[in-house]
């Protein structure tokens, strides 16, 4: 094999699913120690392109691919993820693969544990070596520091938060002697500004080892900030193949999406309320990861209210607690009637309505179809989508009212599918989020919860889903909170934005003043952190 | 995609498979020497008998129950009833509602408490219904021989206390849907009472599916989190779709004994529950999605193929083991559908 071939190579990789076209003609490579940024809308072929790197069985389920892949100047085909961890090829998913139960250690050293010898060996082989606990301590140690963060090695990966998960992940991966490259699907998406930070610092330190890193991304201000080489994708082909320095973010947006992305600068006009509507007195919620101590607000009718905050320190916990998803003491009261907290009934019978920020699990159901998930809520809610027959004696479901009001939604938040028959599985991260807008529209609420409605959805519906939250405000006048771990996507939006830190309000600030002023309340009495903008 | 592709896709492989089979096994049929009219007959008496039995999987399925592996329990609500109707002196077709009448109570209150058990157990439902099914049937084993029975026709003939392993509802409930509009061509008889009554509570179950407690309960099953930030108190849906599962199968067993001729005691519902499982399994029904058409498929192609199987055979090879056969073809479909068992795909 030849030096000076690249450490990898794909040369007009093309992947069809029973007919549908997900990949055209993909050609790149990479060379030790550069650090790839690969971008392109939901759905524009990512994933499958890194699964076929994998060999996930998935690909050869549906009938393989064409093309060729190159590693180190060698034709490559695995046949299962095993054999490109053997060729050093590492890979942090979108989803967590951790097991929930085990330790950071366990995780990042399951089946490279460090072992001892023990007489059991001798009559049923290796299998039965005893772990060396001090040992596997000291190696997952030392991944963490690789990784650059504070993890403690001994929690169960079940009670860490969710940017703990990603670095468990990425130190399990850098744990590999042999790694040569590393595949980053989205590793930023769950990740605060700070946390997001570390991690890139640590990528650069990897890409000075050597180690090549395809990195995938929504956030391009990261992709121009760490990548050396930008690749675009859009509809299964490349668009764009550049070196990072020569492009910029709005280049690389507008390649993305192929239309023309507003700069993000307009801000909310300035407003100013002053009639209360919901009060929050001394909550608190056990929600694991984001437990919410001690938070008083007041927030206006008419109002968009943000809240912002590091990931962890309690800001979904909020929205959560008010919802009766997670147990909640404290006061909330709207126009005076106090809400009682815990039961998910009594909140939207006070007619708030909540976004979840977890779609797959709360905002979803995922098996069923799209005119269901918008449907639902609305006739559990307030009896409406149901007919009456036999002269009223009981009334069945109307299909024709869901799907027409799945039909209205479609149309008005622009989500792509082919039928409102369509399964809410089936749809992409950005489309599942506008089924979730559309479920929480449905029932017409006087005060709306968003929790990051943004998060893993791509440039093009964002801006959707964020003027569609503006428009709403403005037409039906309904008050709106929302909550994000993007401070601009807040301050784009918002009148008001409250920082949340430690599980308490550590300060409210109208949205137009500068991001360093909420920046500065994010660092309250964080010191470890690092900084963030 | 082909239009032919799309047919088997939409039908699945399984299905068509032994749907097949099934009409092959009616071409040897003739060939073979069993007479046409007896094993449509059979098919279609057998089809009745249980198709209710599979139905009371169909509100469990859906709240995220999974399968009603306590169908016993229901079954015995159901014998309760049939044998209180009997004791109470009701005799001919009237006993039959009666004995509807009075197994329901006995089924709201079993299915109340096996749903608030089956709601402390969320995730090995299945395991613990099975359990449930069996020592209830163990339980009943000693009822029988205690409650106070004391209809002559029912009663062990030598001790005059505790009731017989079989009971013969002759002169009460015998044939009291299967004969009603029946229509005689030969000796086909197409028994249309039984099949009317069948599709009539298929038919009420698929409207319940459509009311808005009926949507929740799909809803409870498909994601339980969804539902509850939905406003849904999801321990009351899944309990109804409990109570909802046993009451069918109470209606279920008094179907199949009035077709039978008689009422199976003691050990009689210990297996009852793995044919219907089977039945709806081999329909395409999964362990969290299941459709009417489900039921009516599944209980068509399996007691189809467990009519047919062991005539046809026992006249090709020309000795009698039809039982074995039976057996054999029984069981082998349940593990067949047992090993379908799968979560979410549908």
């Amino acid at each position: 094999m030849s030096q000076n071939a690249p450490l990898l190579e794909m040369r007009n990789v093309t992947k069809d699913f029973f007919g549908n076209v997900v990949l055209k003609d993909v050609s790149f490579s990479i060379e030790r120690g550069e650090i790839l940024g690969l971008v392109g809308e939901n759905g524009a072929g990512k994933t499958t392109l890194m699964k076929i790197l994998f060999g996930m069985t998935v690909i050869q389920d549906t009938g393989g691919y064409g093309g060729e892949i190159l590693l180190e100047g060698k034709p490559v085909s695995y046949k299962s993820p095993l054999e490109a961890l053997d060729d050093g090829i590492g890979m942090v998913h979108q989803e967590f693969s951790l097991l929930p139960g085990f330790t950071a250690t366990e995780n990042i050293l399951l089946n490279r544990e460090s072992t001892n010898y023990n007489f059991m060996t001798e009559l049923f082989g290796d299998r039965m070596r005893t772990l060396d606990r001090a040992e596997m301590k000291t190696r997952a140690e030392k991944a963490i520091e690789k990784v650059g963060v504070k993890l403690d090695e001994n929690t169960p990966v079940s009670e860490m938060p969710v940017g703990h998960k990603q670095f468990t992940e990425i130190a399990r991966e850098l744990e590999k002697e042999n790694v040569k490259l590393l595949v980053l699907d989205e590793p930023t998406a769950v990740l605060t500004e700070s946390e997001a930070e570390i991690l890139l610092k640590s990528m650069r330190k990897l890409s000075e080892e050597g180690i090549a890193i395809i990195f995938i991304s929504h956030r391009l201000q990261e992709i121009i900030e760490i990548t050396d080489k930008t690749l675009v994708l859009r509809d299964g082909r490349i668009i764009q193949e550049t070196p990072t320095d020569q492009t910029d973010i709005e280049e690389i947006a507008q390649a993305m999406v192929g239309r023309e992305i507003h700069a993000e600068g307009d801000r909310a006009e300035v407003r100013t309320f002053n009639a209360p509507h919901l009060i929050v007195n001394n909550l608190w919620v056990d929600m694991p990861g984001e437990t919410v101590r001690n938070i008083s607000l007041e927030i206006n009718k008419g109002e968009i209210f943000g809240i912002g905050g590091l990931a962890g320190q309690g800001k979904l916990g909020i929205p959560n607690g008010i919802m009766g998803l997670y147990p909640a003491g404290g006061e909330v009261r709207i126009d005076g009637k106090t809400i009682p907290l815990n039961n998910p009934r009594e909140a939207l019978d006070a007619s708030m309505a909540f976004v979840s920020e977890d779609r797959r699990d709360v905002g979803l159901l995922l098996d069923e179809p799209i005119d269901w998930n918008i449907s639902f809520t609305g006739m559990q809610m307030q009896k409406r989508f149901l007919k009456p027959v036999l002269g009223g004696l009981f009334r069945l479901r109307d299909d024709k009212a869901i799907e027409d009001i799945a039909n209205h939604y479609i149309e008005a938040l622009e989500i792509k599918c082919m039928s409102p028959r369509q399964k809410a599985k089936e749809l992409s991260g950005g489309n599942q989020q506008k089924v979730c807008l559309a479920k929480a529209f449905v029932v017409e609420p006087d005060i709306l919860f968003v929790s990051e409605p943004t998060r893993g959805i791509d440039v093009g519906a964002k801006k959707i889903v964020l003027d569609t939250l503006k428009e709403y405000n403005r037409e039906k006048g309904t008050t709106i909170i929302i909550i994000s771990s993007e401070l601009e996507e807040l301050r784009s939006i918002s009148d008001r934005i409250a920082i949340v830190d430690e599980g308490r309000i550590s300060g409210i600030l109208p949205a137009s003043e500068p991001s360093k002023a909420f920046g500065l309340l994010m660092l309250g009495k964080v010191d470890s952190k690092g900084d963030s903008k | 995609m082909n239009p032919l592709q799309k047919v088997v896709e939409k039908t699945g492989w399984p299905r068509l498979i032994i749907g097949l089979f099934l009409l092959s096994l009616f071409i040897i049929a003739p060939f073979a020497g069993v007479k046409i009219s007896t094993s449509l007959n059979d098919t279609l008496v057998r089809f009745g008998m249980n198709g209710i039995l599979v139905l009371a999987m169909v509100p469990m399925i859906h709240s995220g129950c999974g399968l009603n592996f306590g169908l016993p329990l229901g079954i015995i609500a159901g014998l309760l009833g049939g044998t209180l109707s009997m004791q109470l002196g009701a005799t001919g077709p009237m006993s039959f509602f009666i004995a509807i009448l009075l197994a329901t109570p006995f089924a709201v209150i079993f299915g109340w408490g096996y749903g608030a058990l089956l709601n402390r157990v969320k995730g090995g439902e299945m395991m613990i219904a099975t359990y449930v099914g069996f020592s209830s049937v163990a339980f009943m084993c000693i009822m029988w021989l205690l409650l106070p029975y004391n209809n002559p026709t029912m009663i062990w003939g030598y001790g005059g206390t505790g009731l017989r392993t079989t009971i013969s509802v002759e002169g009460y409930y015998l044939h009291a849907l299967s004969d009603f509009l029946a229509i005689r061509i030969g000796d086909f008889v197409f028994p249309t009472g039984m099949i009317l009554f069948v599709l009539l509570l298929n038919f009420l179950v698929w409207v319940f599916m459509r009311t808005r407690t009926g949507t929740a309960m799909t809803a409870v099953g498909s994601n339980p989190v969804f539902a509850k930030a939905s406003g849904v108190n999801i321990d009351r849906t899944r309990t109804i779709s409990v109570i909802l599962s046993t009451w069918l199968g109470a209606i279920g067993i008094l179907v199949y004994q009035q077709s039978f001729g008689f009422i199976q005691l003691y050990m009689g519902p210990f297996y009852m529950a793995f044919p219907a499982v089977a039945a709806i399994l081999i329909g395409g029904a999964s362990v969290n999605k299941a459709s009417i058409l489900n039921v009516l498929i599944g209980a068509f192609l399996f007691q189809g193929i467990l009519t047919m199987t062991p005539s046809v055979m026992n006249s090709l090879i020309q000795t009698d083991m039809s039982e074995v056969i039976r057996i054999i073809v029984s069981n082998g479909m349940i593990i067949y559908a047992l090993t379908r068992v799968k979560k979410g795909a549908k």
